[in-house]
């Protein structure tokens, strides 16, 4: 008999199975994790979690009889009062009368659900979306670059030395050039003493000649020769900018309802859990602005309320002011978005075109401007007029493939719109 | 032994350790070789995690096997059901193999690991050895090295033709699994342990013998084209034919050599577990049987305390639970239950009979050797069989069975055929013995015909039982495959023999028409 301890086995067995698995029931998968996302608080977008697909996007069928027709019996325990000759009605009739079989699958159920872990349940939910200018523009920055290992050189600073290269470079050059070995010498010298003991003239020079000539050669074949030594190399390599901030703009003017601004906050979670998953850091600052902008933090900018008009101008001044402050452009990618419900003051129409254009579009991978709207406002059909802010943004994204703008007015159209403003690219346009 | 004959219990508490495994395997063997004269495989005993039970669980309680999606997919199944907390894991994994594995879980008590061994390493085990289909059918000592030739064949197979055409080819086997066993002897005892080495030496020969001018001789002509008479065309391509998968590997005329060879391994892979789907009861009844008596036996000598042995019961109560036909967790006749409850009802004849089970059982009634003639039954039955024979009118009157029948469409209600009483006995005992039968379990298809030389349009049949045709929409599913990898129109009729005639007829076309190439 043997006993066997198989805990220590390496687990995830079964990961493989898994990812084919999921691969197989992907159309379904992705549907119902985009189906659950809109159910979802902002907070746990990011979490994963169960999901339901339907069964027959998996189905493995088997030839099997059908569930009803054709003659049945079926032998059922605990009789309590029937005597042979007895009626039950078809339906019901406590356990049926067949010895029918369920789905192949146990449960009988329509639905199919398992746990998608966080890792699966983003990669769905994102796939397909690509941020457009992920790199940036001026890689080769003299500040980000990093060092990498590249083989060794013969040349370098005594910190890089290669110490364990250095000694075998050491060794075979001494073996080679026959270098005298130090014990070599000492049991030279003990001859030599041992032969002054017994006062043997002709040997004892012999001997001296002989350890002279072996010093000789240690001197003139060093330990450790200039041609030995060897460093290690290291190349200077582009470091990728891989930090991002992303600039929330929002419209806290009155105009602004509750509903307006859940639409602007979900755009606004579901753009930072898509930079997060492209950057290592992300950082978001949040402007407000009525005719004044103002940084604040995220309760602030999400549940304060003001009064003031609208001049979308400031916001963009304040941006600008706070990326030359703090985000160095060669160190950060940065992205804006800003929500809106269109409103602005018709006089700041020309400075904010002028600030979109010059100042910020520069700066940003990427710009997105969202539109809000009334929940009733459907998206589609008939507008009644195009906002301020809409004509506005109009003339700059004309041809600027830096720049989206997108209208929505319903909570399920959120994810919709984010996919329509990040998908991935065809070759032609995705090329900085 | 000797201080465990002086009757201290093996171990208190819940914890285990591995030498407290030794010591309780030591223990239940002498019980189960000395008193029930078991005769088992020798046993390996493997400590899991809950994961790795989930693992083994998905790949049909296999240590290893090939990858596929289905796998992943029972996987994220059980163990979301595992993870809600609506099902516990099974104590227990046994695999026929020699020898015999038993995965046991970290989780488990040490009552519940005593109660494993008996029931796994002993009570499945000896089944394994000593039953006839078993011995007929599975090569316990072959089969860990096939799995393994299977798994590295189809990852070769993935790499080397890529993972989706793989895939496709094993959904499509995979669908067809359940029509891939033979269902009757071979002349030859099966041996898996060469099965790696022909396919080996097969393919050496193929490349050997391999000579780009034989291509370019011409044919005879036309001589043997000439049509070969109905029944001698039949009898070459060994029609009918109820193996499918068999029929497809050998007959099938665009598949690639390596895509018979995984037909060749799925099939095996359901020949092997053919047995079991056969033995449900009675396998499950005997290790449910030995685990009783072995851990009764045990509490008996002092081996084991009273809270231990009540936890025991606790847990063997809940296994053998038969809930009755009107409770809502009646979902069909439990096998644990049945087949423990025939095992001690046969335990009671011998030692105890009435005169009604005299007039029954005359050849073990009163025979004193219940053991014996348990060991007879588990080494020469099937459900089906062991219902038949066994199945004691005074069990009959215990679970108070009844039979209910449907008598088909024109029929508006349910009608009792008959109750335990003594003009019902055998009609119920008939009944439920037809239940466990595998004619009856998987619907009887079988091909009947090809025109090699002509059209190929394969023709299946389906001979209805009692009127009932297939499922609709799987049967669908499953012939698509099968022209699949048939490559031609197939048709399958449903043959009523009653009606002696077609009741349903099904023709589907393979997805990639055979010609071009797949």
């Amino acid at each position: 008999m043997h006993i066997i301890d198989r805990r220590l086995n390496p687990g995830g067995k079964n990961f493989a199975n898994r990812q084919r698995f999921l691969r197989r029931a992907k159309a379904a998968v992705r549907q119902a994790v985009r189906e659950s996302s809109e159910q979802r608080g902002i907070k746990e977008l990011d979490q994963g979690g169960e999901i339901s697909i339907p069964r027959d996007s998996i189905r493995e069928p088997r030839f099997g009889r059908a569930s009803s027709g054709g003659q049945r019996q079926a032998v059922l325990p605990g009789n309590k009062k029937f005597v042979p000759g007895d009626t039950l009605p078809k339906d019901g009739g406590g356990g049926g009368g067949s010895g029918s079989e369920g789905s192949p699958d146990g449960g009988g159920q329509d639905a199919f659900s398992f746990v998608l872990s966080q890792e699966e349940y983003l990669d769905l939910f994102f796939e397909d979306l690509e941020l457009p200018n992920m790199a940036k523009r001026a890689l080769a920055v003299a500040d980000s670059v990093s060092l990498q290992r590249a083989g060794y050189s013969v040349s370098g600073s005594p910190a890089n030395l290669a110490v364990a290269r250095t000694m075998r470079n050491s060794l075979s050059r001494r073996l080679a050039l026959r270098r005298p070995k130090a014990e070599e010498v000492e049991r030279l010298k003990q001859e030599i003493e041992a032969l002054e003991a017994e006062e043997d003239e002709p040997a004892l020079d012999q001997a001296k000649a002989a350890l002279a000539a072996l010093l000789t050669r240690t001197r003139r074949i060093p330990y450790v020769d200039p041609m030995d030594l060897r460093f290690r190399r290291f190349e200077a390599v582009p470091k990728p900018v891989s930090q991002a901030v992303m600039f929330c703009l929002m419209d806290t003017s009155a105009s602004m309802t509750e509903h307006m601004k859940d639409l602007a906050k979900r755009f606004f979670a579901l753009l930072y859990l898509f930079l997060k998953r492209r950057y290592q850091h992300v950082e978001v600052v949040f402007i407000r602005h009525t005719h004044l902008a103002e940084e604040v933090d995220e309760d602030t900018f999400f549940h304060a309320r003001e009064t003031g008009g609208t001049v979308v101008s400031s916001a963009l001044e304040a941006m600008h002011r706070i990326a030359a402050e703090r985000y160095r452009l060669e160190d950060w990618n940065i992205y804006g978005a800003q929500a809106s419900d269109g409103d602005n003051a018709p006089s700041d129409a020309e400075q904010t075109l002028s600030l979109l254009r010059g100042a910020v579009l520069p700066l940003c991978q990427y710009f997105a401007y969202l539109e809000v709207g009334r929940d009733e406002e459907s998206t589609i059909g008939f507008m009644p007029h195009s906002t301020e802010l809409w004509r506005t943004y109009e003339k700059a994204g004309a041809g600027g493939e830096r720049f989206a703008m997108c209208k929505v007015g319903k909570r399920t159209d959120i994810y919709p719109v984010f996919r329509k403003l990040f998908e991935r690219r065809t070759e032609g346009a995705a090329a900085p | 032994m000797t201080a465990a004959r002086a009757g201290t219990p093996l171990f208190t508490g819940k914890d285990w350790d591995f030498d407290l495994i030794r010591r309780l395997h030591d223990a239940i063997a002498e019980v189960a070789r000395d008193e029930l004269g078991l005769d088992t495989y020798p046993n390996q005993i493997e400590v899991i995690t809950a994961e790795q039970m989930l693992d083994a669980y998905s790949s049909v309680g296999m240590p290893l096997l090939y990858k596929h999606w289905s796998f992943g997919k029972h996987f994220a199944q059980h163990e979301n059901v595992y993870r809600q907390g609506a099902r516990a894991l099974a104590y227990e994994i046994v695999i026929n193999s020699n020898p015999c594995i038993s995965y046991i879980m970290e989780e488990n008590s040490a009552t519940m690991q005593a109660l494993v061994i008996a029931h796994a390493a002993f009570g499945h085990n000896h089944f394994f050895k000593n039953n006839y289909l078993f011995r007929q059918w599975t090569d316990a000592d072959g089969i860990l090295q096939y799995l393994d030739f299977a798994k590295r064949y189809i990852a070769e197979c993935e790499e080397r033709y890529g993972q989706e055409k793989v895939e496709q080819l094993l959904d499509s086997a995979h669908a067809l699994m359940s029509h891939g066993v033979h269902r009757y002897p071979r002349k030859r005892k099966p041996d898996l342990l060469s099965e790696d080495k022909r396919e080996r030496e097969r393919r050496i020969h193929q490349e050997q013998v391999y000579n780009d001018l034989w291509r370019t001789l011409p044919g005879k002509p036309s001589a043997g084209r000439g049509r070969l008479d109905e029944s001698r065309r039949r009898a070459l391509l060994e029609l009918p034919q109820e193996n499918i998968l068999y029929f497809l590997e050998k007959t099938a005329p665009n598949l690639a050599p390596w895509q018979r060879e995984i037909l060749r391994i799925v099939r095996m892979v359901a020949q092997y577990f053919y047995p079991q789907g056969q033995t449900k009861v009675i396998n499950e009844g005997c290790a449910t049987f030995c685990h009783y008596k072995l851990m009764s036996r045990l509490h008996e000598k002092g081996l084991i305390d009273d809270g231990s042995f009540l936890e025991f019961l606790t847990s063997h109560t809940n296994v053998v639970f038969q809930p009755e036909f009107d409770d809502p967790r009646f979902s069909g006749i439990n096998p644990y239950a049945l087949g423990f409850a025939m095992m001690q009802d046969i335990e009671r004849i011998c030692t105890e009979p009435t005169e009604e089970d005299a007039e029954w059982f005359p050849e073990i009634a009163g025979s004193q050797d219940p053991y014996g003639a348990l060991r007879h039954v588990w080494a020469n039955y099937r459900d089906e069989s062991f219902v038949a024979q066994y199945l004691s009118p005074h069990l009959m009157r215990r679970w108070r069975m009844f039979l209910l029948a449907d008598e088909g469409e024109d029929a508006d209600e349910l009608r009792v055929q008959a109750i335990h009483d003594e003009r019902g006995y055998r009609n119920l005992r008939r009944s439920l013995a037809r239940q466990y039968d595998v004619s009856h379990l998987d619907p009887d298809i079988q091909v009947v015909d090809v025109d090699l030389a002509g059209d190929r349009r394969l023709l299946l049949q389906h001979r209805m039982l009692d009127g009932a045709l297939l499922d609709e929409g799987g049967a669908k599913d499953v012939l698509q495959h099968l022209a699949d990898l048939w490559g031609y129109d197939v048709c399958l009729q449903e043959h009523d023999d009653l009606m002696d005639g077609t009741a349903r007829e099904h023709v589907v076309r393979p997805r990639v028409p055979a010609g071009l190439p797949a």
